[in-house]
């Protein structure tokens, strides 16, 4: 377990340098891939909610700082992202092979529909149009990232079960 | 276990006994409820304390921490990204370049004619000035004092915010000018010592006081209906505006409502000029000279001459 956390943290810690620096300023056919949001969503399909929540928590919180953004208002959206993917990868979502792409696509939606929303009630420029308009592409890119970046995920933190049969066959 | 046993209970009329929850599994559920619901609230407090704080507090220097921790790794992960950025920026301008080549070489022509006069204006002007004795507020760009830095992050798509790798350390405040060669990109909104915020010129929340140089017309620039467009808003109808004239910031014009930015920065060139019966004002769209989607290195404009104030 602390290998997974030390892990999940380095490759969130460099997802989310990545994503401030890199890639907040992408923007191909009007959409704007979210690694961080991808990565967050493999580790929690990968390692459950209590995991994905947390995790969610403290990326969050670091692109908060990062941008002198409303300190929690990123925390808050990631934590609920990686608590629902957790719990769906811990019940319906385990073994089967297009739980990923439906997480992203799913949480991709309800990510940029909850940011629109909490940004209005905070009085911030909740730009509707712009947002709904850039949707399709946005949820098209992340899940063309998805492919890759799951793939490195599963790598580097192996799910449960194969740990578990391997102790039993070696047993 | 023996084999008449188990016929022996399949064969009775035993009652079943009550499915009861596995106490590790029941706690389990409690434990992840519990920890998503302090990370909720937690998240919910800080909302309150960052809203409610502004740009001061211990949340800000919480932020100031952060932010200064991440500022290497940023500029690392930028400087690596970029021969890549450059690299796709090069082919993609190679789609145009014949066309945008023509078009430049005319307008070299152009300004070539408008530098001429310009140099004699400016000559002109100086010399009047100093026969007038005139007593002038800070002057873009001979007042102030170029403090070049680099973007080091974007906020999200929301916001048109970015980060520069300067803060108060290098003379920077709130309020602060950021131009490129270009033109006007927007003014300093939070400051650390090692990093600060610019809200873009594109923001909701940003209007800039301007005019148009062929005619003066005053307006406020603001942001406009797409991505990155601009509009001078707020300009009457009977100004001469035209398609072509370039906008620049107007400087302080009233003394209730100092402008933040010098006059005499380019913003923009205007595409479009229109006007209905209903409306007040004229409708103007203004392309800026800055890309802001391409930003890199920008100049925050500090001054140590006083802005004046109304008494």
């Amino acid at each position: 377990m602390p290998a997974d956390i030390a892990k999940a943290a380095g490759l969130l810690f460099f997802v989310v340098v990545v994503q401030l620096s890199v890639m907040a300023n992408v923007d191909i056919l009007g959409g704007h891939p979210n690694l961080v949001l991808v990565t967050l969503v493999s580790v929690s399909l990968l390692r459950g909610a209590v995991f994905g929540a947390v995790a969610g928590f403290c990326v969050g919180l670091l692109a908060d700082t990062g941008v002198f953004g409303t300190l929690g208002f990123t925390a808050l959206l990631l934590t609920l992202a990686g608590y629902w993917t957790g719990r769906y990868g811990e019940t319906t979502g385990r073994d089967r092979a297009h739980a990923p792409l439906l997480s992203i696509a799913v949480i991709t939606v309800l990510y940029q529909i909850s940011a629109l929303v909490l940004r209005y009630m905070l009085g911030e420029p909740a730009p509707a149009r712009h947002i709904f308009a850039a949707l399709a592409p946005t949820v098209l890119l992340n899940l063309i990232l998805t492919v890759p970046i799951y793939a490195l995920t599963r790598r580097l933190l192996r799910p449960r079960e194969w740990v578990t049969r391997e102790v039993r066959l070696l047993g | 276990m023996p084999r008449n046993r188990v016929s022996a209970v399949l064969g009775s009329s035993v009652p079943r006994p009550r499915p009861q929850p596995f106490p590790s599994r029941s706690r389990s559920t409690l434990r992840r409820r519990a920890v998503v619901g302090v990370l909720v609230l937690l998240s919910l407090v800080l909302i309150t304390i960052s809203f409610r704080a502004g740009s001061g507090g211990a949340v800000h220097r919480v932020e100031g921490a952060g932010a200064t921790v991440l500022r290497p790794f940023e500029v690392a992960a930028e400087r690596v990204a970029r021969p890549f950025r450059d690299g796709y920026g090069y082919f993609a301008s190679l789609v145009h370049v014949k066309r945008e080549n023509s078009r430049l070489k005319q307008q070299v022509n152009d300004l070539r004619q408008k530098e001429l006069l310009g140099q004699s204006a400016l000559e002109q002007n100086r010399v009047l000035r100093s026969q007038l004795k005139f007593i002038d507020s800070p002057r873009f760009p001979v007042d102030y004092t170029p403090v070049n830095t680099r973007i080091i992050s974007w906020a999200s798509e929301f916001v048109q915010q970015v980060v520069i790798a300067a803060g108060s350390d290098s003379g920077i405040k709130q309020d602060t000018p950021i131009v490129t060669n270009y033109g006007l990109v927007g003014r300093v909104t939070d400051v650390t010592g090692s990093a600060a915020q610019v809200t873009l010129l594109t923001d909701e929340n940003s209007a800039v006081p301007a005019l148009d140089q062929t005619t003066s017309a005053n307006g406020l620039v603001r942001h406009g209906q797409g991505q990155g467009s601009l509009v001078l808003d707020f300009v009457r109808k009977e100004a001469n505006v035209k398609e072509g004239d370039v906008i620049v910031t107007a400087g302080t014009q009233s003394k209730q409502y100092p402008s933040l930015f010098p006059g005499g920065i380019p913003i923009g060139v205007v595409t479009h000029v229109g006007q209905s019966d209903t409306a007040l004002y004229k409708q103007i769209q203004i392309d800026p000279y800055v890309d802001f989607s391409a930003l890199d290195a920008v100049t925050a404009l500090i001054t140590n001459k006083r802005t004046p104030k109304g008494p």
